[in-house]
């Protein structure tokens, strides 16, 4: 459903992205890894449509449509989520106004009625003892005063409530405890259907001892580098980056 | 970016301000110019008693020594007030004794401005004096309300029926002598709201005026005057809106609000006056003098304005905290778009002991406006035990637009507490992308972040108002991202 053809892109004038190409098919899981400074989150900004970045050559097609016409709101309604590395703090807005709003949106752009305050709650409800997030989060004003890892929840909280087709997870275990590490990977994991995907970004294999993948990818200097299956990530953790990098300079 | 935030910030201000027709109905208007014999001539349209027209003229003299005040953050252009007509009202058919009896044009008007005049089409417990230009057209729910011996009438009804009351507290909390405009508006002052509520009654709706400009050429001053007797308690919404005109209208009014011990009274203003075009055309100088007198001990006056209209806003909203253990409270929203300028803020002045005030201020500058909040918190020898916290909040969007605090602190007794707090902050990009993300658009999501920043202030509001007012803020800033 994703397709990704030679995708380059910069950020101010430098080339971060140098001709990425990926495919995710319906129900697979993907972990990008990588070194610092590789792209995985500028891969993560061209997704879900941030402006910063422009892309300066190839494609990317969503069930066949070429992504990058659609706005960041037109793609979420298409079904891209994407759980930030650093989640805004929105003073003043509650979590309950915000999701209404976001929900309802959604729901517009697929000529749907909005749900009524009671079916909104009720979804609210279930959601939450899903990924089992404290019910006082979501009283709270958007991240407002949340911890790093109050905030990941959050995150993961927000994907549930949105179903979304394709969650593109930026280091969301980044700054995680290891409890909270569990509560994250355990709702991405609840959240898994056979229709839809993730990608999940990631520094450390840590995390993909909870979200087992189907493929893993390493990005080095804006390129995949190497693809494989799911043991890819322990070597990669027993080895660490330098490998590869050796392998390339080699290569 | 760049391009697309001017495009959007264009395509809003173009927006239409949704309250700029004119109504067309025949208008009783004296001749332009201000002297004595306009003073005589707007009085004896009133039938005042002697003593009013006395006031004013004493009023005038005053005017004419003093010089319009120079010290606000504004670039107010030369005002000829011999060019402003000082009095102008819709022609009725003579004898209104009952509503359906109010001409169908105004009621039209009203009917359009969302104030319907007829009682039974209000659904929620509202009583509404209507103003239009000089004279008020209908007061609601009067008859409801003198069951409870709650007076609430046009302030010229109130001269005629009450002149003792009148005469007792006019001018008593906002003297003739306060300021420039005080005194303009005490010489010319036209219609307005009048209302008292009696000892121990609790005003079981909340009461509002509505004022509308409609002629041309025209000044709008009124008066309101509202009286809270021992232990009573009222809540008070006042709306405002004018037409589109190329030319600047004046609006200079005076409130004066007088709580005894134990009363209470809210007073809410949603302002709307037309601000001009997007090239600063037009619009209403809207130069206003409103002040409580928390006379008695625990009493309590809170004002909450969320101003978003005129070209230029010059009001600072205040208490005289004389009671004893009595509360002061302002909270408000002010927002600047295009080329409008606001000068606002509120007084405090504590006299009695223990006397607490709040102030919340929250500014929010858009496209090249000037948003200034400049407030006074002033601690008497005698004012044992007083607190203040006062908090200013500025958000700014775009970057040609300014935002500026001006906070004057006097305070001569050593008991007190004082404290101030402001910030200043911008709507990051990160946060409107963070909402595009989860699917809301820019505009829904300006609106959000802004909503959640004047929440303090907009949960002030009583219900009916609060939706309103979100609504407002969002119409008067689509588009200026930020």
């Amino acid at each position: 459903m994703l397709v990704i053809n030679n995708l380059h892109a910069e950020i101010n004038g430098k080339e971060i992205l140098k001709g990425i190409s990926l495919k995710v098919n319906p129900g697979e899981v993907h972990a990008i890894m990588g070194p610092n400074g590789s792209g995985k989150s500028t891969l993560a900004s061209v997704l879900a449509g941030r402006e910063l970045v422009m892309v300066t050559a190839g494609e990317v097609l969503w069930e066949g449509k070429n992504l990058l016409d659609l706005s960041p709101e037109e793609r979420s309604h298409e079904g891209i989520f994407l759980g930030f590395q650093y989640p805004v703090e929105i003073p003043g807005v509650s979590m309950v106004n915000f999701m209404k709003t976001a929900i309802n949106e959604s729901r517009k752009a697929k000529g749907m009625e909005p749900l009524s305050p009671s079916d909104f709650l009720k979804l609210m409800r279930e959601k939450k003892n899903l990924v089992e997030i404290e019910s006082g989060l979501t009283s709270r004003s958007v991240n407002e005063g949340f911890s790093g890892g109050e905030k990941k929840k959050n995150e993961i909280f927000q994907m549930a409530m949105l179903e979304p087709k394709l969650a593109v997870l930026d280091e969301t275990d980044s700054g995680l405890d290891i409890d909270a590490l569990r509560v994250v990977a355990n709702g991405v994991n609840k959240l898994k259907t056979p229709q839809n995907s993730s990608i999940v970004i990631t520094h450390y294999q840590r995390l993909l001892d909870f979200i087992i993948p189907d493929f893993v990818h390493v990005l080095y200097k804006g390129k995949i580098v190497k693809s494989s299956g799911k043991e890819l990530a322990l070597e990669l953790e027993e080895k660490g980056y330098d490998w590869i990098k050796k392998e390339l300079e080699q290569a | 970016m760049e391009k697309d935030q001017d495009k959007i910030l264009n395509d809003v201000t173009q927006s239409d301000y949704k309250y700029g027709f004119i109504t067309d109905v025949e208008t009783d208007y004296i001749a332009k110019g201000l002297n004595e014999d306009v003073i005589r001539l707007i009085s004896s349209k009133k039938n005042e008693p002697e003593f009013l027209l006395e006031y004013r003229l004493k009023a005038y003299r005053h005017w004419k020594k003093m010089k319009m005040p120079k010290w606000a953050h504004l670039k107010i252009p030369e005002i000829d007030y011999q060019e402003i007509i000082y009095y102008a009202a819709p022609k009725q058919r003579p004898v209104l004794n009952s509503l359906d009896e109010v001409d169908p044009e105004l009621k039209k008007t009203f009917d359009k401005l969302g104030i319907p005049l007829e009682e039974q089409k209000r659904l929620t417990g509202v009583a509404v004096d209507a103003v239009m230009d000089s004279v008020s057209v209908k007061t609601t729910f009067r008859e409801t309300l003198a069951e409870l011996g709650i007076i609430f009438c046009s302030f010229g009804e109130a001269v005629q029926e009450y002149p003792d009351l009148i005469k007792q507290y006019m001018g008593k909390v906002v003297p003739y002598t306060d300021n420039y405009f005080a005194a303009l508006n005490s010489a010319v002052f036209s219609d307005g709201s009048f209302c008292y509520i009696p000892k121990g009654v609790r005003c079981p709706m909340e009461l509002s005026t509505y004022f509308r400009i409609n002629a041309a050429n025209t000044g709008q001053f009124e008066r309101t005057l509202l009286i809270a007797d021992e232990g009573a308690y009222v809540s008070y919404l006042e709306g405002c809106t004018a037409p589109q005109r190329d030319e600047n209208q004046l609006h200079a009014a005076i409130v004066e609000i007088i709580a005894m011990d134990d009363a209470e009274v809210k007073y809410s203003t949603v302002q709307n006056w037309y601000p001009g075009d997007k090239d600063g055309k037009g619009g209403i100088f809207n130069f206003v003098t409103k002040r409580g007198l928390c006379k008695g001990d625990h009493s309590k006056i809170s004002w909450t304005q969320v101003e978003t209209g005129s070209a230029i806003t010059w009001k600072y909203p205040g208490c005289i905290l004389k009671g004893d253990n009595s509360v002061g409270e302002f909270y408000s929203v002010a927002v600047t778009n295009n080329h409008q300028q606001a000068d606002t803020g509120s007084k405090m002045i504590h006299i009695g002991k223990n006397t607490k005030s709040t102030i919340v201020s929250k500014g929010i500058s858009a496209g090249k406006s000037q948003n200034s909040y400049r407030g006074l918190v002033k601690v008497l020898k005698n004012a044992e035990g007083a607190r203040n916290f006062s908090q200013c909040d500025s958000l700014l969007m775009g970057d040609q637009c300014g935002a500026h605090t001006f906070p004057y602190m006097e305070v001569d007794n050593n008991s007190a507490i004082v404290e101030h707090e402001a910030t200043t902050s911008k709507i990051g990009e990160d946060q409107i992308f963070y909402c595009n993300q989860r699917g809301i658009s820019t505009e829904d999501a300006i609106g959000l972040i802004v909503n959640g920043y004047a929440k303090e202030v907009l949960n002030q509001l009583p219900m009916e108002f609060a939706v309103e007012a979100q609504k407002l803020l969002e119409i008067s800033l689509e588009g200026s991202v930020g």
